[in-house]
């Protein structure tokens, strides 16, 4: 019965709120909070339901921001490559850490909160924090593969294993998919050590189109965070923003191949985006920087193809300093230009 | 070029999906607009109550409603085929607005029969949804609550209406001055007692409200709006009572009678 008093003394405090006048009369008319009534008991009921959506929502949009924040640092970890293949197979290593981090603290309570839900209810808390990360992973995958990470790849990592049946989800999945996405998932599910294995999951899903349909369906044992198509795009959307930097810095610390290879992959997914049309301001919003970092890649390209001609590599890097950005790792020219 | 084919296949893929979700935003956009051609209907039959001797015909008038509800359930089945599975929210822009006034007029029609407040459940049923989103396309509950406070205004328009501008009617405005006169109609035809039985039950669906820990959005806003419903029939009862025109039998305190 105590809840009931609280409730009405809640009650009370809202009228407050209202202004003076409406106050009294209210007074007089009678109707303050009356517990027995059904209007009430109704409202009582309701809003039970409205505080527990709520609640959800706000963790949801915490959580959100822990992935944000720990997706930029992982992507401004490895803007910190710069050439040496040894600093970058660790610095590499290191942000496969930081990702599967985030999967296993953030994004698999994220899984287990929206578990039985629509996925597009809760959207809206935690999609900022989803495109970071997409950001992030495909950045990962590009800077270690060459690639464009799939949406059936990413969906692939966010695939969480239920806990109360540890067991049984990785047999059920024996069955569906092939070896060495499974061995994956195995170790996905027995240990922590995803760091390892998920290195070759994307691989082995882009081979074996026909599954895509998987990752959509989810089974009871497992759950997942649904990755809408379009949280998709303008992750990837974010994606040629850091690549632009990565293009950008490479020409400073003069590799010479590195910029033309960023300028068609960047290209590429240009022309992608070009394709779809006025979708929504969110899309025309990322098409506007995406243009603005391929002309700053491609004008990067010209001044190294028509300069680099006339100037010994060592140098370039200085001259195209001065004509270019500030964001030149200065430190860098004199250890990678032994390399050529 | 590997690469390419790979970016290539990522885009055309998505291209494909966005084509698929056009299409059936199409067609939920189609039964959408029929549902709010049907929704139009029942609230021009319900206007009726507002002529002079329509508190008169209330069960003619809301038997007629009902009668248009069978659409309604009809279009809503036709919907649902066309919403994918556990994709409600996804699309539920299209109809939101729609579900909220039809959850209104359901609500009404209970109020005017049986003066009691239509439960989140009994609208769903009306409206031929399901009450919990686990059963598939639902009735939410911010939808129904929307549609109580559309009520509200709506029960004391009834009775009274003010001859300034009220954000709250909006969708009535064009017939502000013939229902301010039908308000005078109504209480001086001798009704006296319906808006003392309004006043006790729109004060309680407020107490109601003050109950829900709302967040800021429109249904905060729109509640905010509802003292300013509670203070006009208010004073429609304080210009009754003033008078003696209050009959005995009728109290507004619903804990005393």
């Amino acid at each position: 019965m105590s809840s009931g008093r609280g409730d009405k003394r809640h009650g009370r405090r809202g009228g407050s709120q209202h202004c003076k006048e409406i106050k009294c009369k209210q007074a007089n008319l009678g109707t303050d909070v009356n517990e027995s009534s059904p209007i009430i008991q109704q409202f009582l009921a309701y809003q039970k339901v409205l505080d527990a959506k709520h609640d959800k929502h706000e963790r949801l949009v915490k959580l959100s921001r822990d992935v944000t924040i720990e997706s930029k640092r992982t992507i401004f970890l490895l803007q910190r490559i710069t050439g040496r293949e040894d600093e970058k197979e660790n610095i590499l290593s290191e942000a496969e850490k930081k990702l599967s981090d985030i999967r296993m603290s953030k994004w698999k309570l994220v899984s287990a909160e929206l578990q039985g839900e629509d996925p597009y209810q809760y959207i809206k808390a935690y999609y900022p924090g989803l495109q970071e990360y997409i950001e992030a992973v495909s950045f990962f995958h590009y800077l270690k593969f060459g690639k464009l990470i799939s949406l059936e790849a990413l969906q692939e990592t966010m695939v969480f294993p239920c806990d109360c049946k540890q067991s049984q989800p990785s047999a059920a999945e024996v069955s569906k998919t092939n070896g060495e996405s499974n061995q994956s998932k195995l170790e996905h599910g027995s240990s922590d050590v995803i760091g390892e294995s998920s290195v070759d999951r994307p691989s082995a899903l882009h081979s074996s189109l026909a599954d895509q349909s998987d990752s959509a369906d989810e089974s009871a044992e497992e759950m997942s965070v649904h990755i809408p198509p379009m949280e998709y795009m303008l992750g990837i959307g974010d994606l040629t923003g850091e690549l632009m930097r990565v293009a950008i810095n490479s020409i400073g610390i003069g590799d010479i191949e590195k910029p033309f290879e960023l300028c068609s992959f960047l290209r590429g997914i240009h022309d992608g985006f070009l394709l779809f049309g006025n979708i929504n301001r969110y899309l025309s919003r990322k098409m506007y920087t995406l243009k603005q970092s391929l002309q700053k890649v491609e004008n990067g390209c010209y001044t190294l193809q028509v300069r680099g001609s006339e100037i010994p590599k060592h140098m370039l890097a200085d001259v195209l300093n001065s004509s270019e950005s500030d964001r030149v790792l200065y430190h860098d020219v004199d250890g990678t230009s032994d390399a050529f | 070029m590997a690469q390419a084919q790979n970016v290539t296949e990522a885009f055309s893929s998505f291209q494909q999906y966005l084509n698929e979700e056009q299409d059936v935003r199409e067609e939920i956009r189609v039964v959408v607009r029929d549902l709010e051609q049907k929704t139009r209907e029942i609230l021009a039959v319900l206007q009726g109550i507002h002529q002079p001797d329509g508190v008169k015909q209330l069960s003619e008038i809301c038997k007629k409603a009902r009668g248009c509800l069978v659409d309604i359930r009809q279009l809503f089945d036709s919907l649902k085929e066309k919403v994918p599975k556990d994709q409600y929210y996804r699309f539920h822009d299209h109809w939101r607005f729609c579900i909220q006034r039809l959850s209104f007029l359901a609500a009404l029609i209970v109020y005017l029969e049986t003066e009691a407040l239509i439960t989140q459940t009994e609208t769903a049923e009306t409206l031929g949804v399901a009450a919990q989103k686990e059963d598939g396309f639902h009735l939410e509950l911010d939808d129904y609550l929307m549609g109580l406070l559309q009520m509200a205004s709506e029960l004391i328009n009834l009775h009274w209406k003010p001859p300034s501008n009220n954000p709250s009617n909006r969708a009535f405005t064009d017939d502000v001055k013939f229902q301010s006169r039908l308000a005078v109609n109504a209480v001086t035809s001798g009704d006296y007692s319906r808006p003392i039985r309004i006043a006790s039950f729109v004060g309680e669906l407020d107490s109601g409200f003050r109950l829900l820990n709302l967040k800021n959005d429109s249904l905060r806003k729109k509640f905010d709006g509802l003292k300013y419903d509670l203070k006009k029939v208010e004073e429609v009862v304080y210009d009754v009572t003033i008078r003696g025109l209050r009959p005995d039998g009728v109290s507004a305190d619903p804990a005393s009678s």
